[in-house]
């Protein structure tokens, strides 16, 4: 095993974790998360046109690759004569595509919250939106915790499908690496493991964070 | 103590032909209501009667089909449905206690109280807090102030249900089976309270099965049963004096549930 390859490839991919594949997924669940909540009170919203327009939404954004969804943007557009640079155009389809997952998550939250609260939070007077900023979406974030955690994982690895629309993240500097050495096994293993690292510190924040909750839970 | 007659004054509240059905099911067939003020009122029946509905839409938590409510300062058609200007002379109206308390678990005991008056009424959060205090500590609460709902008792919680609902400082309270949830050993010490509101001058108006304290507390007694008024008079007339069969045998099978 050729550890000086291993040594001199590990701080660029590092690097490119910490230059793009961070910056990129938190750009991207933020987003993604404004647009998750937007969609999932269209679908509860009783209004027939908005539930119609978040569920369509919903089923393009999980039926279809999110490979594909990448490639419309950065390479689909322009047809059209959108031509938009990789990093926005990752950004754009990253969070699309969480908000169509993360939706389905924020919806199940908010529904899982007793219809009681409703009641007295319209018992003190409270119009809809009162109810829900201050009652419903407080509790409903805690119930989404877990899956959401699940989903943000998720999308860190997700981030190495930016490197076909030439975004240089983790796994496109690996690859710059690779090609040149020869050395594939070895490179792509540096890659896996520094996502294996950036998921294992995630899963143990996302720990964390559920035991806090847990604390104040019903 | 023979009550005043209730007549003297105006109704804080005149309910009005009420009608609701949920699908085909009608479960209030026109029923008429006053609450006076300063006056207890309690409202008793079998399950199924109607006598929650008719409390919850008092307070817009349901929406009568038809109906009116009246105040000596406004009047609300409920067959037109209700507006935002109706919802909010209700919650100015009335807060409600509910049987399974509905405090919010994620907010503390104090905030559970304030964010009433803080969000909805716009009260300075220190004028809110202070007031959410002395009510606290009216009802034997004052330090669980920080405390979350989880961490109290069924009986602390529900005291805490009902000073969220004085804190919005209503002209009258609401009670549905306030003491339904709790274990038996909890029930007095929430009765005890509201025993000694409606002993400072609180309006209220009672769903409750617990036919001793109704008649302790309360000036005047309705019994519902199948969505409407069967029998209404002080409590003395009910309990004592029952004149329809209905009655009778509803107030037979509470006092002897195996007969």
């Amino acid at each position: 095993m050729d550890w000086d390859l291993v040594l001199t490839s590990i701080g660029p991919i590092a690097l490119a974790a910490v230059r793009a594949t961070i910056p990129l997924t938190l750009a991207s669940f933020a987003i993604g998360l404004v647009l998750a909540v937007g969609l999932a009170l269209m679908r509860i919203s009783g209004v027939a046109v908005l539930s119609g327009i978040a569920r369509v939404y919903i089923s393009l954004v999980r039926g279809t690759p999110l490979l594909v969804q990448l490639f419309l943007v950065f390479f689909g557009l322009p047809s059209i004569g959108v031509t938009i640079d990789p990093w926005p155009s990752a950004i754009i389809a990253l969070s699309l595509n969480v908000g169509g997952y993360a939706a389905e998550v924020v919806r199940a939250a908010i529904l899982s919250i007793p219809r009681g609260q409703w009641e007295a939070a319209s018992m003190l007077g409270m119009t809809r939106g009162q109810a829900l900023t201050r009652i419903i979406l407080p509790q409903a974030s805690r119930v989404s915790v877990p899956p959401l955690s699940n989903t943000f994982i998720s999308l860190v690895k997700d981030t190495s499908l930016c490197s076909t629309i030439l975004v240089t993240e983790l796994f496109r500097v690996a690859q710059q690496i690779a090609a040149p050495s020869g050395e594939f096994l070895l490179i792509y293993g540096v890659a896996a493991v520094v996502y294996w690292v950036l998921c294992t510190i995630l899963a143990f924040g996302q720990d964390l964070l559920e035991r806090r909750l847990e604390r104040h839970a019903v | 103590m023979p009550s005043e007659p209730a007549t003297v004054s105006e109704p804080l509240l005149s309910v009005r032909g009420l009608r609701k059905s949920f699908g085909d099911l009608t479960v209030l067939h026109g029923v008429d209501l006053d609450l006076f003020p300063g006056q207890v009122h309690a409202l008793i029946g079998p399950s199924g009667s109607g006598k929650t509905t008719v409390l919850r839409s008092l307070n817009g938590l349901e929406t009568a089909e038809a109906g009116t409510l009246t105040t000596p300062d406004w009047s609300i058609d409920l067959a037109q449905g209700l507006g935002r200007r109706d919802r909010t002379r209700l919650a100015a109206l009335s807060s409600m206690v509910f049987q399974q308390h509905h405090l919010f678990p994620h907010l503390s005991v104090l905030d559970n109280v304030t964010v009433g008056p803080t969000v909805v009424q716009r009260v300075p959060r220190a004028e809110a807090e202070q007031h959410a205090r002395a009510l606290l500590d009216r009802v034997g609460l004052a330090e669980k102030a920080d405390a979350r709902p989880s961490e109290l008792s069924g009986g602390q919680q529900q005291r805490v249900g009902i000073v969220r609902a004085m804190a919005m400082r209503p002209q009258m309270l609401l009670f549905d089976e306030p003491t339904s949830a709790l274990d038996p050993e909890l029930v007095g010490e929430v009765l005890r309270v509201v025993g000694e509101l409606a002993h400072e001058g609180w309006t209220m108006a009672i769903v409750t099965h617990e036919l001793a304290f109704a008649r302790a507390v309360a000036d005047t007694v309705t019994f519902f049963d199948a969505g409407v008024v069967v029998e209404q008079g002080t409590p003395e007339q009910l309990f004592d004096d029952p004149r329809s069969d209905r009655l009778q045998r509803f107030l037979r099978r509470l006092t002897d549930p195996l007969g």
